[in-house]
C-alpha cells in the first residue's frame, strides 16, 4: 500500500520532470541525427552529418572557447568576491546592514534590465567608463566594439550580478560557525589572515563546493545580457554556447543543428557533473 | 461541496463552449509588426489600425508589436506553426525567400482580382518592390521602408570651416571633410568626423558602400552572393580605412543603438543611419542638422530597407480579402504620407508626395525628401535563401575586418565559400 | 601596540575597500535613478543642478503596456509558485516517508534537473509546447519549472529533520496520510516554504530567455520580455526612458526587498544552508 502511495505522491512531479527534462534530453539526441525539415524538404536521417558540420564550424569552436573563458573569468572571481563580502558583512563593518543590501541588490534585479544600464557604462565617448577615464586623462576605449575587451565586459557584468547571491551562502555558513572557535584562535595569537586560511576556509569547504556548482551551471546558463549588450558580436567575440543555440534555433530556424549543439552542451554538463561527483566522493572519504 | 464544484465546472464548460461556437460576427485579423528605430511608432500603428476599424466595423484587427525584425518573423512563424491565428504581418522585406521556403505566404498576384487592385499593385516605387518580388511574382507590399541617409551636424560643419549646405558628395570629399571635422587628440576625441554603425545591421550599411562601388551583393533569385567580388572587397577596405587609415571614425565596431545618442550629443559630426530615425533626430537635436544622400564612390547608392506586408497562406478567402482591405487602407497615399511625416520612413509611392500634407511638410522640412530622391540610386537589400545565416556570414566578416582580425579579402573569401555551401542546394 | 596600530590602519583600509565595493555594486541602480528622474539631456551628464522630472515615467508608461506586463508577471510567478509548492511537497513527502521500489533511482533522476535546467533544453521544450498548443500561454512559460528538483530537494531535507514521533502521534489521533502531511509536515516546514518561495519569485520575476521564446503577444509577455523589447538597442537607446521603464519593472520586488531586507536575506540563507 505504501508502495502505491509513494508513487502516487510522486506522479505529478514525475510527469512534468519527464516531460520537460528527461524526454527532451533524449529527443535532443534523437533529432541531432536528422536534417532540418522545411515545407519543401522534410527532415531525413543524416547520421553524423550534423556533428561533422559542428566540428567544422568555426563559430562553434569560437563560442566554446568564449564559454570556457567566461567560466574561467566568472567562477573564481565571483566566489572570491562573494567570500570577501561575506567576511566583511559578518564582521564589524560600520553600517554593515547597508553594505549587505548593496551587495545583494543585483540579485533581485533582472539581468535584461540592468544590461541596458551597463550599456551606458560601456558605451564609448558618452559612456560612464569613458567619462571616468577622461577625468584621468586616459584614452577613450570602444569597450564593446573591441574583440579583446568585449568578453571581459560581459564577465564583469556577470560577476556583479552573481557575487551578492553567493555571498549569502557564505554568510549563512559563517554565522553557523561556533564563535568560541574565533576566540580560541585569537587567544593563540593567530593573525586574521592566518586564522581565515587555516580555520575558517576549510570549514567553509562544503559551502564553497555548493557555490562552485552553482557558479559553474550559471556560466553556461546566464546569457541574457548578450541580447542587449552585444548580440554575441563583434564577430562572435562575445557569443556563448547557449546564445549560439538560441540563434541557430530561433534565428536561422535550424532546429536540427541546434539540437546537435545542445548535445554538446549536455555532454559538457555531464562531464562536469561526473567530475563533481568524484570531488564530493573524495571529500566524504576524507571525512 | 462537491455539488457546488460540479456546478461551477459545468458552468465554466458551458461558457467555454459558447465562446468557441459563438458565430463570428466579424472577420478578425491578427497582424504582427516590428519596430527597429526609435520613437513611439507603436502608437502610430495603433492609431492607423484604429482608424481602419472605424471605417470597417466588420473587421477587427489585432496588431501585435513583436520587437525587432527578427523577433517579428520568429513570432509570426511560431504562431502559424502552433495554429494560432495570424493572417498578415509586417516583416523584414528580406525574409521573402525564407517565407517562401516555409510555404507560409501567398503571392499578391494570386489575390488581386479587379483591375483597380492590379493598378494598385503597380503604384509603388519600383526600387521598393525589388525586395518583394521573385520568380515573377509579388510577395511583399512596401510599408515601413527606408534607405540609409547621411545625417550631419551643420554647426560642426560651420565650426570646421565647411559649407553647411554642401555635404560631402563623394568618398574623397567625405574623407577630407571628416578630417576637418575631427576635434581633439588621438585617443581623446571630443568629436569624430563620422560614424557608420557596424552592429545590428552591418550588412545593410555595407550594402550601401558596395553599391557605391558599383557592386550588388546577390542575384535576384536569392541563391548566389558576390561577397568575394573585387569591388566588394574594395568597398570593405574603404570602410576599414575610414577608421584605420584616415582616422575619421573610431576603430572597432560602432553600436547601432547608441549611435543616434552619440550624434545628438555632438560626439560625431556625421552619421549614416536609417531614414526611420529622422523624426526622432528632428525632435531631439539641439543643433542645426542636415540630411543628405550618401556620397558616391563610382556612383551613388544605398540599399532600401525595412518591412513589407505579407499575407499568410493559412487564412480563409474572407480573411485574405479583409487583409487586402487593411493593406490597401494603410498604403493609401494619404496614410502613407501621414506615416512618413510621423516617422521619417519613406512615402512608398510617388502620389504620396503629391498629397498636400507631405508637400507642405517637405517644403518646411526639406530633409524629408532626401530618402525619396535617393531611391533613384537604390538597390535591393541583401536577401537570399537561408537569409539569417547568410546575413550573419557577411556581418561576421565585416566585423572581423573592422576589428582588425582579418583582411577584407580573407574575411569575404571565407564568407563567400561558406555562403556557397549554404546556398548550393537552392541553385 | 605597534601591531595593534598597524592592524588599525589595515582595518581602515578594509573598511574603505568594503565600502568602495558597495558603492560599485549599487552604481547601476543609482544611475538608473539619476537618468530616470532627470530630463533626457542629463542622461549622460551629471550636474547637481539638473532639474527633476517625472516625465520619463509618464513617457515609458505610455509607450508600453506595462500594466498588462505586470499582470502577466504576477500571474506567471504566482501560478509557478503554487504549483511548485504542491508538486514539490508531495514528491518530497514521498521520498521521505514512503519506502517504494525504485525510490533511489527516482530521486537521482529528479536531481538530474539540478544540472540540466530547463534553459538548456529550450529547443526541444519549444517543440513540445507547440505540439500541446501551449505556445504563447502563461501556462507554457511556467510548465517546465513547476516540478523543481531544487524545491523537492530542499523540502526533502527539511522533512527529514521532522521527528517521526510527531507523525505517529498524529496517526494515533486518526489522521490519514494527507492529513499528516497537511497538519504535521507543512506547518513545521514553514521557514523553508518562505525561503524557497522568495527564491522562486525573484527567479521567475527576472527570468528572460524561455519567456522570450515561448511568448508572442502582449497578453502573455512578462515584464522582462516586455522590457527587452521596449528597450531594445535596435530602436535607438534612450536611457532616460529605458531606466524609467526599468525602475517601474523592478519596483515591486525592490520595494519588497528594501522593506523586508532582513527576512529576505535570512530566507535566502535558510534556503542555502540546507
Amino acid at each position: 500500500m505504501r508502495q502505491v502511495y509513494g508513487w502516487l505522491l510522486l506522479t505529478p512531479a514525475a510527469i512534468l520532470l519527464i516531460a520537460f527534462t528527461h524526454y527532451p534530453t533524449v529527443a535532443t539526441l534523437w533529432h541531432s541525427f536528422f536534417s532540418q525539415g522545411t515545407a519543401m524538404r522534410p527532415a531525413a536521417y543524416v547520421g553524423l552529418e550534423n556533428y561533422l558540420y559542428m566540428l567544422d564550424d568555426e563559430i562553434f569552436w569560437k563560442v566554446v572557447r568564449n564559454n570556457a573563458l567566461y567560466a574561467a573569468g566568472t567562477i573564481p572571481a565571483s566566489i572570491a568576491i562573494a567570500l570577501l563580502m561575506a567576511v566583511w558583512v559578518n564582521g564589524k563593518l560600520p553600517l554593515r546592514g547597508l553594505a549587505r543590501m548593496a551587495y545583494f541588490t543585483p540579485t533581485i534585479l533582472p539581468m535584461i534590465a540592468v544590461a541596458n544600464i551597463w550599456l551606458f557604462f560601456y558605451t564609448p565617448e558618452i559612456g560612464l567608463l569613458d567619462q571616468f577615464m577622461r577625468l584621468f586623462g586616459l584614452p577613450s576605449h570602444n569597450w564593446l566594439g573591441d574583440p579583446d575587451t568585449v568578453l571581459w565586459c560581459i564577465v564583469v557584468l556577470a560577476i556583479w550580478k552573481e557575487a551578492g547571491f553567493f555571498m549569502i551562502f557564505f554568510l549563512a555558513a559563517l554565522q553557523s560557525l561556533p564563535p568560541e572557535l574565533e576566540e580560541a584562535g585569537r587567544l593563540e595569537g593567530a593573525g586574521r589572515w592566518y586564522y581565515f586560511r587555516r580555520v575558517t576556509f576549510p570549514l567553509l569547504m562544503p559551502t564553497t563546493l555548493f557555490v562552485l556548482i552553482n557558479a559553474t551551471i550559471n556560466s553556461f546558463k546566464l546569457v541574457d545580457q548578450l541580447f542587449i549588450l552585444t548580440k554575441g558580436g563583434p564577430d562572435n567575440a562575445s557569443s556563448l554556447l547557449l546564445y549560439y543555440i538560441y540563434e541557430v534555433a530561433f534565428s536561422f530556424l535550424d532546429e536540427a543543428y541546434a539540437a546537435t549543439l545542445t548535445v554538446a552542451l549536455l555532454a559538457t554538463l555531464a562531464i562536469i557533473a561526473i567530475g563533481q561527483f568524484f570531488i564530493m566522493d573524495k571529500r566524504i572519504h576524507y571525512r | 461541496m462537491y455539488r457546488k464544484l460540479k456546478q461551477t465546472i459545468a458552468a465554466a464548460a458551458l461558457a467555454g463552449a459558447f465562446a468557441f461556437t459563438a458565430p463570428a460576427a466579424a472577420v478578425e485579423l491578427t497582424m504582427y509588426y516590428p519596430v527597429a528605430v526609435g520613437g513611439s511608432l507603436t502608437k502610430v500603428v495603433d492609431g492607423l489600425v484604429a482608424d481602419f476599424m472605424k471605417e470597417n466595423p466588420d473587421i477587427k484587427v489585432k496588431a501585435i508589436y513583436a520587437g525587432n525584425y527578427n523577433d517579428a518573423r520568429i513570432k509570426a512563424l511560431a504562431a502559424l506553426k502552433s495554429g494560432e491565428p495570424a493572417q498578415l504581418s509586417v516583416m523584414f522585406s528580406i525574409d521573402i525567400y525564407e517565407l517562401i521556403e516555409q510555404d507560409a505566404i501567398v503571392a499578391f498576384d494570386d489575390i488581386v482580382k479587379t483591375d483597380e487592385e492590379k493598378t494598385w499593385l503597380n503604384s509603388f516605387y519600383p526600387a521598393l518592390m525589388e525586395n518583394g518580388k521573385t520568380g515573377g511574382k509579388t510577395w511583399g507590399i512596401p510599408f515601413q521602408r527606408s534607405t540609409i541617409v547621411m545625417y550631419y551636424n551643420k554647426d560642426a560643419f560651420r565650426e570646421a570651416g565647411l559649407d553647411p549646405n554642401k555635404p560631402p558628395a563623394t568618398w574623397d570629399e567625405l574623407v577630407s571633410a571628416g578630417k576637418k571635422l575631427n576635434k581633439g587628440t588621438a585617443g581623446q576625441m571630443d568629436r569624430w568626423g563620422m560614424m557608420i554603425p557596424s552592429t545590428g545591421y552591418p550588412y545593410w550599411m555595407f550594402g550601401a558602400l558596395a553599391m557605391q562601388n558599383d557592386q550588388v551583393l546577390m542575384n535576384s533569385a536569392g541563391n548566389e552572393t558576390n561577397f568575394d567580388a573585387p569591388a566588394t572587397i574594395e568597398a570593405l577596405q574603404f570602410w576599414r580605412d575610414l577608421g584605420e587609415k584616415h582616422k575619421v571614425m573610431p576603430s572597432g565596431t560602432i553600436e547601432w543603438g547608441t549611435l543616434r545618442q552619440n550624434f545628438l550629443e555632438g560626439k560625431t559630426a556625421i552619421m549614416w543611419h536609417s531614414t526611420g530615425n529622422l523624426t526622432t533626430v528632428k525632435k531631439n537635436a539641439k543643433f542645426d542638422f542636415g540630411v543628405a544622400m550618401l556620397p558616391a564612390g563610382k556612383r551613388r547608392g544605398t540599399p532600401t530597407g525595412g518591412g513589407n506586408f505579407y499575407i499568410f497562406k493559412k487564412s480563409s478567402p474572407e480573411e485574405q480579402a479583409a487583409s487586402m482591405k487593411l493593406i490597401r487602407f494603410l498604403t493609401q497615399p494619404g496614410r502613407t504620407a501621414e506615416w512618413s511625416i510621423k516617422t521619417g520612413y519613406l512615402g512608398t509611392r510617388p502620389d504620396a508626395y503629391e498629397t498636400d500634407a507631405l508637400k507642405k511638410y517637405v517644403v518646411e522640412f526639406p530633409p524629408a525628401a532626401v530618402a525619396r530622391d535617393q531611391l533613384e540610386f537604390a538597390t535591393a537589400e541583401l536577401s537570399t535563401y537561408q537569409t539569417g545565416r547568410v546575413r550573419k556570414l557577411l556581418d561576421d566578416a565585416i566585423q572581423s575586418v573592422l576589428t582588425g582580425a582579418k583582411t577584407p579579402a580573407e574575411a569575404l573569401g571565407s564568407a563567400q565559400s561558406q555562403a556557397d555551401k549554404v546556398l548550393k542546394r537552392y541553385r | 601596540m605597534i601591531a595593534g596600530r598597524h592592524s588599525g590602519f589595515a582595518w581602515r583600509l578594509e573598511i574603505g575597500a568594503a565600502w568602495l565595493l558597495a558603492v560599485l555594486w549599487l552604481a547601476p541602480l543609482l544611475y538608473a535613478f539619476w537618468a530616470a528622474f532627470h530630463p533626457p539631456e542629463y542622461a549622460t551628464r551629471f550636474d547637481l543642478l539638473a532639474p527633476l522630472t517625472l516625465e520619463n515615467f509618464r513617457e515609458a508608461w505610455s509607450q508600453a503596456p506595462f500594466a498588462r506586463y505586470f499582470l502577466n508577471t504576477f500571474m506567471l510567478v504566482s501560478s509557478i509558485l503554487l504549483a511548485q509548492f504542491v508538486l514539490c511537497t508531495l514528491a518530497a513527502y514521498a521520498f521521505v516517508r514512503f519506502e517504494f521500489r525504485g525510490r533511489d533511482i527516482a530521486f537521482a533522476l529528479v536531481l538530474v534537473q539540478l544540472m540540466i535546467m530547463p534553459e538548456i533544453l529550450i529547443v526541444e521544450n519549444y517543440r513540445t509546447m507547440s505540439r500541446i498548443g501551449a505556445v504563447d500561454t502563461i501556462l507554457g512559460i511556467g510548465l517546465p519549472y513547476m516540478a523543481s528538483a531544487f524545491g523537492i530537494f530542499l523540502l526533502r531535507q527539511t522533512f527529514k529533520t521532522i521527528p517521526r514521533e510527531l507523525e505517529d502521534a498524529a496517526r494515533i489521533e486518526g489522521c490519514n496520510i494527507m492529513q499528516v502531511l497537511w497538519k504535521v509536515y507543512v506547518p513545521l516546514a514553514r521557514p523553508t516554504y518562505v525561503a524557497y518561495g522568495l527564491v522562486s519569485v525573484s527567479y521567475h520575476w527576472n527570468n528572460f530567455l524561455w519567456p522570450l521564446i515561448i511568448t508572442n503577444s502582449v497578453e502573455t509577455r512578462p515584464l522582462t520580455v516586455g522590457l527587452a523589447i521596449f528597450g531594445a538597442p535596435e530602436s535607438g537607446v534612450d536611457w532616460s526612458i529605458i531606466t524609467a521603464g526599468t525602475l517601474l519593472a523592478v519596483a515591486p520586488l525592490l520595494l519588497a526587498f528594501l522593506l523586508f531586507q532582513r527576512q529576505f536575506v535570512q530566507s535566502f540563507m535558510h534556503a542555502g544552508i540546507k
